[in-house]
């Protein structure tokens, strides 16, 4: 085991014996990667400051159920996924955007047509923190049925069946939003990252 | 496989989740079509790009406000 794995398991074993200090390490450990979760999800920073300690304390609250078959991190983003959708159904309500409604199947899409390429790093052309708002700008932009899974399995590393879990839906119904998010995406960073 | 096809198994290859019998068919197929081509390179990297982004630094005061929530909750024994 990669030695700060080793340590983690160290630090929830000190946390759940009520170690406040053992705790806050593991949240600074992770509170970047959390509240980045929760902006992509909710769209919206206090929402994401809300997601982000409601998810922390409900790992606290937890920890016990925490049982070491997946990584902590992976357990901590369910929480805080859970926590985020919650926020964005609510804020959605009377919206008529739902996470759950079937989308359009696929029948009228076809390849977009594109010619011109992006070069071997296009983004190297940005300095940092431009293009953190870019990326950003184009995340926000797609509607949430496609952002959820695009930030799941792209941005945060889950695989196809964590994410079918965390947002209940069917497998097949992933991937379609997976495919169609990324190309939205693609097609947003295009007039960034085009050649010349 | 025609332009169509690659659409559909784009998300797999680009996964690395393909059968190499359709990998062979798509490559084939890019051979010929530059549309299809320049799609799949560019899917591709922006894949890589948000894959590859370290989180920002948290705004202000966002960890001090969770430091102090949770010292509240961890002081008290549950
Ligand atoms: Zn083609």
């Amino acid at each position: 085991m990669p030695a700060h794995l080793e340590n983690e398991v160290t630090l929830i074993a000190a946390a759940r014996a009520g170690n406040g200090e053992a705790f806050t390490t593991l949240v600074n450990q992770y509170d970047r990667n959390i509240y980045r979760v929760a902006l992509n999800i909710t769209g919206k920073q206090e929402d994401a400051e809300d997601v982000l300690q409601e998810a922390f304390l409900k790992a606290y609250t937890n920890l016990d159920s925490f049982r070491g078959n997946s990584r902590f991190y992976t357990w901590l983003v369910r929480i805080a996924v859970n926590e985020a959708l919650m926020k964005l159904r609510k804020g959605r309500r009377d919206r008529s955007v739902s996470l759950d409604e079937p989308i359009a199947t696929d029948d009228g899409e076809s390849m977009p047509r594109e010619i011109e390429d992006w070069g071997d790093s296009p983004e190297q052309s940005y300095a940092k923190t431009e293009l953190q708002a870019i990326l950003n700008g184009a995340m926000e932009s797609l509607e949430p049925q496609f952002r959820t899974v695009v930030v799941l399995r792209d941005v945060e590393n889950l695989s196809t069946e964590e994410t079918a879990e965390l947002l209940g839906l069917s497998v097949p119904a992933v991937k379609t939003r997976l495919l169609r998010g990324r190309l939205k995406l693609r097609e947003r960073l295009n007039k960034y990252f085009k050649r010349g | 496989m025609n332009c169509k096809g690659v659409l559909n198994e784009l998300s797999e290859y680009l996964d690395g989740n393909l059968e190499p019998a359709l990998i062979e068919e798509l490559r084939r197929h890019l051979e010929c079509c530059d549309d299809c081509r320049v799609v799949v390179d560019t899917t591709r990297k922006t894949i890589e790009i948000y894959c590859n982004t370290e989180p920002m630094p948290l705004p202000q005061g966002i960890r001090e406000r969770l430091e102090r929530t949770l010292a509240k909750k961890l002081k008290r024994p549950s």
